[in-house]
């Protein structure tokens, strides 16, 4: 028995000929990672359909979106501390980063996404803010004073200024989303010797499944929040999102196939093992549940006449399962062909915690790590009214008027 | 001439721009560049290897020798150096194996676990390997805090108070020479026995090794056998695809070694 395991040899089953060090060294947390980020800019790219691009029938998912992404976001770097092996030596990414390497910029691009993001939120909540700040007292009324940072003028002229800034916010906030989620892409796309990964498309391919996946996860929670609350869901909301979702998922599938196919095509020296571990091994996860049930599947469910909400449900939730399968793919099926060419590694997560080791790697800490933006999310709501400003019945009858007379006057 | 304050200070102001600028743009000519003008190319510290694996005989003793030396946890499965043994057999089939990365050496006629009559093996052959130490080191490149690096004598070492263990180096490196050391838990490779060899000493691994298969010294060293070698002999390198310029020299590679 060893008395030290090596990193890695908890969690790989080696098969074939694989070098002595080679290990599967990114595990479940660099899955979630992609995943968290991908769902951050998805779901501010939808709050900035409604704030840049004035899409009235977006308005009651835009405030919802901006908070959910915020959630997401400071969620987004914790994968990262549980897979650090030295977590406190983490503040040297700021102290020498090395800007040769793709992820020491992370802490920047970050960082300024943060501040757009928070920027944004105290805008659009600031009338909201103020009035509480004025109504509410004691601890809580202290608190909304806090979050005005001193800025009580509410007039019609401070309103519109405010606005002119949301919008240019939002859409700053666009191209720092696409970026911030594009690095990842790049930080996977530059390993040379991961030829799963290596492609130029990568950023796109993680783009355009990141913008799929927030899309889809803002469908999810806003149909659950609203409904826990028994609030009016806005059909003409629903399909918009449904309809941002389908251009993408398009874009992705599109993206995603051109990489297969010219993999399959050019048949470089690593196509005979990539083909097994797309073929054999992860078919199921790879054909099945991320092709069929996590993209084509969802598309159909989507284009089929007279879509019902549940039918808009239940394809986000496929797409969101479909998007982590994909993530679970890229990850974990990169790193499972050996680079000798001649061998396999399996990823085998401990699910039993015999070990600190095995707990941190195991499926509890990234459990919780998922669902802490959905509480986030919670107590947010607490504090600002992310689900309960909406549109009622008659808002919506409105807007699905105006919707139905732009179809009818484009025809 | 007559010059108003105001005319004196613009002239100053100017003058000391002027001086600053091109001073400024001194800055590209660095150290190494400028130390290169005095001491010809040829005259740099290089620290290169060679194996000769036409005399490797997979003890793994330079395995076992390198893991005492460099106090890795011996029966921990990382290895700074270890010896891959290759066979073909006349079908075209080749068997690759490496277990405990040979620190146990190949005693039985056993690859992957099982037996081969000898009539059937075309050619086997065994491959020492360790770090490369890239003149352009991948694992150097993608390191985000800077806590691996190239000496000045092209050797690449890992800084272990300063790694932050991402892993990112270890999955840029194409020779898999990278691990996570068990105890630290930092980036850990092959430094060429830096602390030996900067004392004139050999590595551990050549030490160890009794058929004269691993060979360390200085590149553009008239008088160093790794010299005399690589300028007089047909030596190949791994993977030179990857673009990292790899500073081992292989003899008698085949191309079935990955």
């Amino acid at each position: 028995m060893e008395e030290h395991l090596a990193h890695g040899a908890l969690w790989t089953i080696k098969e074939g000929f694989t070098y002595p060090n080679e290990y599967i060294y990114w595990t479940i947390h660099i899955v979630v990672y992609p995943y968290i980020t991908g769902l951050v800019a998805g779901a501010f790219v939808l709050s900035s359909m409604y704030h840049v691009f004035g899409k009235e029938e977006l308005k009651p998912v835009a405030k919802f979106s901006l908070v959910f992404s915020f959630a997401l976001l400071l969620m987004a770097t914790s994968p990262l501390g549980l897979h650090l092996t030295q977590v406190f030596n983490s503040v040297h990414m700021i102290m020498t980063p090395h800007f040769y390497s793709a992820i020491a910029a992370f802490t920047i691009v970050y960082l300024t996404y943060m501040a757009i993001v928070l920027a944004e939120i105290w805008f659009v909540f600031r009338p909201f803010i103020v009035q509480q700040a004025k109504e509410k007292a004691g601890l809580l009324g202290l608190l909304y004073k806090a979050m005005t940072l001193g800025s009580f003028d509410v007039s019609e002229k401070a309103l519109h200024t405010d606005e002119r800034i949301i919008k240019i916010l939002a859409a700053v906030g666009i191209p720092a989303a696409c970026f911030l989620h594009g690095y990842v892409g790049f930080i996977f796309g530059s390993v040379k010797t991961v030829p799963l990964w290596k492609t130029p498309l990568m950023p796109f391919i993680f783009l355009m499944s990141a913008i799929i996946s927030g899309v889809a996860g803002c469908i999810v929670t806003y149909i659950v929040g609203m409904s826990l609350k028994r609030n009016f869901i806005c059909g003409a909301s629903i399909r918009s999102m449904c309809k941002v979702l389908v251009w993408f998922l398009v874009a992705a599938i599109v993206l995603e196939s051109i990489d297969i196919i010219f993999h399959a095509y050019t048949a470089e020296e690593f196509w005979s093992i990539m083909s097994e571990l797309l073929f054999q091994r992860f078919a199921f996860k790879m054909l099945v549940v991320q092709w069929l049930f996590g993209m084509i599947l969802p598309l159909v469910l989507l284009l089929l006449p007279r879509l019902t909400m549940l039918r808009a449900f239940i394809s986000a939730a496929l797409v969101l399962i479909g998007v982590f399968q994909m993530r679970w793919d890229v990850v974990i099926g990169g790193q499972s062909m050996s680079k000798s060419l001649a061998g396999f590694l399996t990823y085998d997560m401990p699910i039993i915690p015999r070990s600190i080791e095995a707990l941190k790697e195991g499926p509890f800490p990234i459990t919780v790590l998922l669902l802490m933006p959905l509480f986030l999310l919670f107590i947010f709501n607490k504090v600002l009214p992310v689900f309960t400003e909406v549109f009622n019945e008659e808002d919506c009858g409105f807007t699905e008027g105006l919707l139905s007379s732009k179809e009818n006057a484009k025809h | 001439m007559n010059l108003s304050r105001r005319e004196l200070l613009k002239m100053g102001l100017l003058a000391v721009c002027g001086t600053v600028i091109p001073l400024g743009a001194l800055e590209i000519l660095k150290p190494e560049a400028a130390a290169s003008l005095i001491r010809p190319f040829s005259e740099k510290k290089r620290w290169a290897f060679v194996v000769d694996t036409t005399k490797c005989v997979g003890c793994g003793m330079c395995a076992k020798a390198c893991k005492l030396e460099n106090e890795i946890p011996f029966d921990t499965e990382v290895q700074r150096t270890w010896v891959e043994r290759y066979v073909q057999l006349k079908d075209g089939e080749v068997i690759i194996d490496s277990p405990h990365g040979a620190r146990y050496g190949f005693t039985k006629n056993d690859p992957q676990g099982k037996e081969i009559n000898e009539d059937d093996v075309a050619k086997g052959l065994f491959v020492p390997k360790l770090c490369n130490q890239c003149e352009k080191p991948s694992c150097v490149q993608v390191c985000p805090v800077g806590a691996t690096y190239k000496t000045d004598d092209g050797v690449v070492l890992v800084d272990r108070g300063w790694c932050i263990g991402c892993g990112y180096c270890i999955t840029n490196c194409p020779y898999l020479a990278r691990f996570f050391h068990p105890i630290t838990n930092t980036a850990d490779k092959c430094t060429f026995c830096y602390h030996r060899i900067k004392k004139g000493m050999n590595t551990a691994c050549m030490d160890a090794c009794s058929f004269g298969a691993r060979k360390i010294g200085l590149l553009n060293d008239p008088a160093s056998e790794v010299f005399k070698i690589i300028s007089t002999h047909r030596v190949m390198v791994l993977k030179p695809e990857y673009g990292n310029e790899p500073q081992v020299f292989y003899i008698g590679l085949d191309d079935i070694v990955r």
